[in-house]
């Protein structure tokens, strides 16, 4: 096997359309944040968070696959891996979030801080520079994690022996990663209710994240199948295992969710049950019962056939479901925190243009650089020892 | 009678003895056709089994089996076999576990016995979701192991194969073997024997139940 066989044919355009709609996307959202900067800081982070769930996901996706040692995702590892090699450019994307922590984070507020005993006691963490270091030592880790076993895996492909080190650079990664993903969550997303609390949160997220990766890994590698020879070596066998891992990861997601959730409900106390009733009135409620259905029940009837996970119509029904249902869920957790810091704004949904300027906008960037990594190797492994047995994967 | 008995005394004991020889073992070899139960031949490796397999399956045999120390890729397809019907069992067991937890809470709780606890309803469905979750699990897992064992009509204390000497040492080490069996609408003893030599098979062997005067021979 060849490195060159297993190049993305030129004649496509998608790296300049994502790249187009990305820019359009940014001058529209620029446009957006000066209409209405409070609306514009919370769609961003909304379509921020969406896009990091998917380059976070492609990161664990890579760490599991070389932790387990892995042989049916041999030929599918391409793509997570890319998709991690992105956080780079998601650290400058985050540059906005830094901007706007006012628009966002009530504890960035120094008069809320100074008339709240539980903010002042919570400004050790919850601070803005505190804040900015803390997102910077992430993206650190994160880079130096994705791009250390991106470049193994490039190295294989030229005949480099590297299982080894990227299974040994896979284990200690997966900690710090299982650490910081948490603390990111806590940081970005939780903070922005900052008198709540709930230490299963970071896991909530992750259980998402790594839950629309698979969702995405589906879709964007039916793209490359007709792009690439990736069709000739990627069966349904590869998308079978893939809808396992997507069903196990519904109830998974469904398993965390509902555990933050019954404590609190039985427990009954205030501090805590404030945030689920801020999400169950002004038509929120609506939103909650939609996740429950289209992020559990419904994908979990459909996935638990063995025909609806070897039937590339239905997967790929799926997976775009999935990746709506993984927007939808950011936008339950993010947007009822709207009215925090603008407590006299209008309460409920607040559907707004700038959530698809913002999302648009950073996904075209994001795609256009996941395309550019994607053409300048192989889409497949082909280096991987293993590479063969991957191939002819069979499903019992 | 007096010209048989005259012929009889012209040979000499020696070649009666052969003579008698060969008829036993003719008579025995039509006694073992007669109790087969099936034919078995080894393989020397996973591919040729396989091959077998799949040989065996285009020549129409439908009760076979084949006998390897190790899962093997692809034997399912190989041998023609179609998908075991053990999920849609245990997704029925599933749902009656689901809705047997709830009705069993909300009976105890909310009707035969309501006592209110904590503010909260009689029928409180997130306080319920664990048992239901636990009940579903347990009543899926036990259907899945039990359901396994009844397909494949487990637990059995005694099979046939186990009259094949070669096959008790082996078959769990590293002897690759395939057989059909008697309860095979097409199965002729001697024709499958032939077929296994034909398929490359090795040690091609009747299994039946050891008899007399086979164990009289080896002794």
């Amino acid at each position: 096997m060849s490195a060159e066989n297993f190049k993305l044919t030129g004649e496509s355009k998608f790296g300049t359309v994502a790249l187009g709609v990305g820019v359009a996307g940014v001058v529209a959202s620029i446009a957006g944040l000066f209409i209405d900067h409070k609306t514009f800081y919370f769609a961003y982070l909304v379509a921020f968070m969406f896009w990091m769930a998917i380059a976070l996901g492609g990161l664990f996706f890579t760490m599991i696959h070389h932790l387990v040692g892995a042989e049916w995702s041999i030929v599918i590892r391409r793509i997570p891996e890319t998709l991690a090699s992105a956080i780079p450019m998601m650290a400058i994307l985050f540059i906005p979030i830094v901007l706007g922590m006012h628009d966002l984070y009530e504890w960035s507020h120094e008069e809320a801080v100074a008339n709240d005993p539980l903010l002042q006691h919570k400004s050790a963490w919850l601070n803005p520079i505190g804040f900015t270091i803390r997102a910077y030592i992430y993206f650190g880790v994160w880079t130096l994690i994705a791009w250390t076993l991106y470049k193994a895996s490039l190295a294989q492909d030229d005949g480099k022996d590297v299982t080894e080190k990227m299974r040994g650079v896979s284990a200690p990664s997966m900690i710090v990663f299982a650490l910081s993903i948490t603390v990111a969550a806590f940081d970005w997303l939780m903070s922005l209710d900052p008198h709540w609390f709930s230490t299963i949160f970071g896991v909530y997220f992750f259980a998402g994240s790594w839950w629309a990766t698979l969702a995405f890994v589906v879709l964007f590698s039916m793209y490359l199948r007709g792009k690439s020879k990736l069709g000739e070596v990627m069966t349904i066998e590869h998308y079978h295992d893939l809808g396992k891992l997507m069903f196990g990861f519904t109830v998974f997601w469904a398993y965390i969710g509902f555990s933050q959730f019954m404590l609190i409900w039985y427990g009954n106390i205030p501090e805590e049950t404030i945030w689920y009733k801020h999400r169950w009135e002004h038509g929120w409620q609506y939103v909650s019962m939609f996740l429950v259905i289209g992020h559990f029940i419904l994908p979990f009837l459909v996935l638990i056939f063995r025909a609806s996970k070897r039937n590339f119509t239905v997967m790929k029904i799926a997976a775009s479901w999935f990746l709506l249902m993984e927007f939808v869920d950011l936008y339950w957790l993010i947007m009822p925190s709207f009215n925090i810091v603008n407590p006299d704004a209008h309460h409920g949904l607040h559907f707004s243009w700038q959530h698809l300027a913002t999302f648009v906008g950073i996904g075209g960037l994001f795609m256009w650089f996941v395309w550019n990594r994607l053409t300048s190797a192989s889409v497949v492994p082909v280096g991987d020892p293993r590479i063969e047995a991957s191939i002819h994967l069979k499903n019992a | 009678m007096s010209e048989n008995m005259n012929e009889l005394q012209s040979q000499s004991a020696e070649e009666l003895r052969k003579k008698a020889e060969v008829t036993s073992a003719k008579a025995l070899q039509i006694l073992i056709e007669e109790e087969a139960e099936g034919v078995v031949a080894e393989f020397d490796n996973p591919g040729a089994l396989l091959e077998a397999a799949e040989k065996i399956r285009h020549a129409g045999y439908k009760r076979f089996e084949v006998y390897s120390p190790f899962p093997i890729h692809g034997m399912d397809d190989a041998m023609g076999l179609k998908q075991s019907p053990l999920g849609f069992i245990v997704f029925a067991a599933g749902a009656i576990g689901c809705i047997g937890a709830l009705l069993l809470q909300w009976w105890t709780s909310a009707v035969d016995y309501p006592v209110v606890y904590s503010g909260k309803p009689l029928f409180a469905l997130p306080a319920f979701i664990p048992i239901t979750f636990e009940l579903t699990v347990i009543l899926s897992g036990f259907t899945a192991m039990v359901g396994m064992f009844a397909l494949n009509r487990m637990p059995r204390f005694f099979h046939p194969m186990f009259y094949s000497d070669k096959f008790s040492k082996k078959a769990s080490d590293d002897g690759f073997f395939a057989a059909i069996f008697v309860w095979d609408e097409k199965f002729n003893v001697r024709e499958v024997k032939q077929f296994f030599q034909s398929i490359g098979g090795k040690n091609v062997e009747i299994i039946h139940r050891p008899l007399e005067g086979e164990l009289a021979q080896q002794n």
